[in-house]
C-alpha cells in the first residue's frame, strides 16, 4: 500500500506550504495568542490571591469565570496552535462532537453522584 | 494552511474516492483520533477527582495554601511557582508552532532551531515538576492530629475548639526533629520544662528547636498561629499519628489520602507525557537536522508531533484550573 505521509497530494494537508510574507502574518497571530494565554494564566492566578475562598456568591462566580478563561485558553491552543479551525468542517466536528458529549456527560453523572453522596452522608448524621 | 481543506466539495465528490474526505492525511488523522481518547482519560482523571472532592466528608485542600513555595523560598508565593510552570509550557508551545510554520515554508534551519528550543522547554518544565514533587514530598513541617478536644485562643485573639482528629501543624525546624522523634530514634529526646517543649537531637553535634509556635487550618481555610501557653496544650494534647509530607499512604495536607494520590497520579501521568514527548521531540530534531524531511519535501512529522505537544499544553491548562486554582 502507498504511504500517504511519503506521497505529495495537493488536496492533503502535507502539502501545505506557504509563503515567506504569509509566515509573517501567521507568526504576528502566534504572537498574540502567546501573549494573551500568558495573561489569562497571570489574571487567573492573580484573583486567586486576591479573592478569599468562602462560600460567598463571588468565590462562586470567580470559579465559574476560572472555567470560563480556562475554555478561552484551551479554544485558542486547539484552533490556533492545533490548527483545528482551518481543518475541514468535518473532520473538526468529528474530533469535537464525540469529546464534548462524552465529557460533560461523564462531569453531569461523577458531580451528581459526588454530591448525592455528601447529601446522603449530612442527612445521616 | 492545510492545502485544499476549506474548498467547497459537493459529499458525492468528497466521499467518492481517490482523495481523503476530511482534506487531511492519515498520519495527522490518527494521531487526532489519538488525542480524542488521551484526553478522555484526562478528563476521566480530572472528573474522578471532581467526583471525590465533591463528595469528601472533611474540608479540602486549598491550592493556594498547599503550593506557595518556591525553590529556596518557604513563604507567601501562592501558586507562583505553578504558574511560571504554565509560562515555560505556554512558551514551548509557542517555539513548537513556530518550527510546524517554519516547516511549511520549508526552513530547515528554522524548524531544527524552534525544535530544539522545545526540546529545552519540555525540559525545563519536568525539571520544575520534580522540584514541586520533591517539596510536596518533603512537606511544611509535619503535623499531628489530636488526642482529645482542645480549647485554645489563636494569636488572632479568636477562640478555637478543636476536635479529636484535628490536625496541627509544626514549622519546618521543628517537625525536622519531631520526625525522627515520632519514628522512636532514641537520640531524639523530648524536654517539657514548665510548659517550654524543647526537641534534642544528641550525637556528633546536637540540634535543638524550641516548639515557639503551631499552625491550624493550615491548608484548608486561612491559617491561624498560636503560640505561648497554647502550643502547649495543643502538644500536650497529640495523638501517636504524625505525618510528614506526602507518600502513597498519608499526608499532610489533608485528612483525605485521595488528596495526595490525585496529586501523584494526575501530575505524574501529565509529566510522564512531558516526558515521553520530549523522547518524541529529541526524534524529530534529530530527523529534521539530518535532512530526512528535506528530501520528503514536507514537514508534516514536525506538525504531527507539534499536535502532541500542544496537547500536553491543553492538558496543563485543565490540570492547572481544577487542580491547582478551584
Amino acid at each position: 500500500m502507498e504511504r500517504d505521509d511519503l506521497i505529495v497530494n495537493d488536496n492533503y494537508s502535507l502539502n501545505a506550504h506557504h509563503s515567506e510574507e504569509e509566515g509573517v502574518k501567521i507568526r504576528k497571530n502566534i504572537l498574540f495568542v502567546t501573549v494573551l494565554l500568558t495573561a489569562i494564566t497571570a489574571v487567573e492566578v492573580a484573583m486567586g490571591i486576591i479573592f478569599k475562598r468562602a462560600e460567598t456568591f463571588t468565590w462562586e462566580m470567580i470559579k465559574w469565570s476560572f472555567v470560563a478563561l480556562t475554555l478561552v485558553k484551551a479554544g485558542y491552543i486547539v484552533m490556533s496552535f492545533m490548527h483545528l479551525g482551518e481543518e475541514r468542517g468535518n473532520m473538526k466536528k468529528s474530533i469535537l462532537v464525540p469529546y464534548l458529549l462524552f465529557i460533560v456527560y461523564l462531569i453531569y453523572v461523577a458531580l451528581t453522584e459526588g454530591f448525592g453522596h455528601l447529601f446522603n452522608h449530612n442527612s445521616l448524621h | 494552511m492545510s492545502g485544499h481543506s476549506n474548498d467547497n466539495v459537493s459529499s458525492k465528490e468528497l466521499w467518492g474516492g481517490g482523495q481523503s474526505p476530511y482534506g487531511i492525511s492519515y498520519g495527522k488523522m490518527y494521531m487526532w483520533f489519538f488525542l480524542v481518547s488521551d484526553a478522555l482519560t484526562f478528563g476521566g482523571l480530572l472528573t474522578a477527582y471532581g467526583f471525590s472532592r465533591a463528595a469528601s466528608e472533611d474540608p479540602w485542600p486549598i491550592g493556594e495554601q498547599v503550593f506557595r513555595a518556591l525553590p529556596g523560598l518557604e513563604g507567601q508565593y501562592p501558586l507562583i511557582y505553578v504558574a511560571l510552570m504554565t509560562f515555560i509550557l505556554i512558551v514551548s508551545s509557542v517555539t513548537m508552532v513556530l518550527a510546524v510554520e517554519a516547516g511549511h515554508r520549508n526552513d530547515k534551519r528554522g524548524v531544527v532551531r524552534w525544535m530544539l528550543a522545545t526540546i529545552i522547554g519540555g525540559a525545563f518544565f519536568l525539571g520544575s515538576q520534580a522540584w514541586e514533587w520533591s517539596h510536596f514530598i518533603h512537606g511544611g513541617g509535619g503535623s499531628f492530629l489530636l488526642a482529645k478536644e482542645v480549647t485554645i485562643t489563636a494569636d488572632n485573639g479568636a477562640e478555637y475548639t478543636l476536635p479529636v482528629g484535628e490536625a496541627i501543624y509544626m514549622d519546618h525546624h521543628f517537625g525536622e526533629l519531631a520526625e525522627a522523634y515520632s519514628e522512636g530514634d532514641k537520640s531524639v529526646e523530648l524536654h517539657n520544662d514548665h510548659g517550654h517543649i524543647k526537641l534534642i537531637q544528641y550525637g556528633e553535634h546536637t540540634h535543638e528547636a524550641d516548639l515557639h509556635s503551631l499552625t491550624i487550618n493550615k491548608y484548608i481555610a486561612d491559617e491561624q498561629g498560636v503560640s505561648g501557653v497554647n502550643v502547649a496544650k495543643l502538644w500536650n494534647a497529640r495523638s501517636e499519628s504524625f505525618t510528614f509530607g506526602a507518600n502513597m499512604h498519608e499526608n499532610e495536607y489533608a485528612l483525605q489520602q485521595s488528596y495526595a494520590n490525585f496529586f501523584f497520579f494526575i501530575t505524574g501521568f501529565h509529566g510522564f507525557h512531558v516526558f515521553s514527548g520530549v523522547v518524541i521531540n529529541f526524534i524529530i530534531f534529530i530527523m529534521a537536522y539530518r535532512g530526512v524531511f528535506e528530501r520528503r519535501k514536507h514537514y508534516e512529522m514536525v506538525e504531527k508531533v507539534g499536535l502532541y505537544w500542544h496537547f500536553i499544553d491543553l492538558v496543563w491548562v485543565f490540570v492547572f484550573t481544577f487542580f491547582y486554582l478551584i
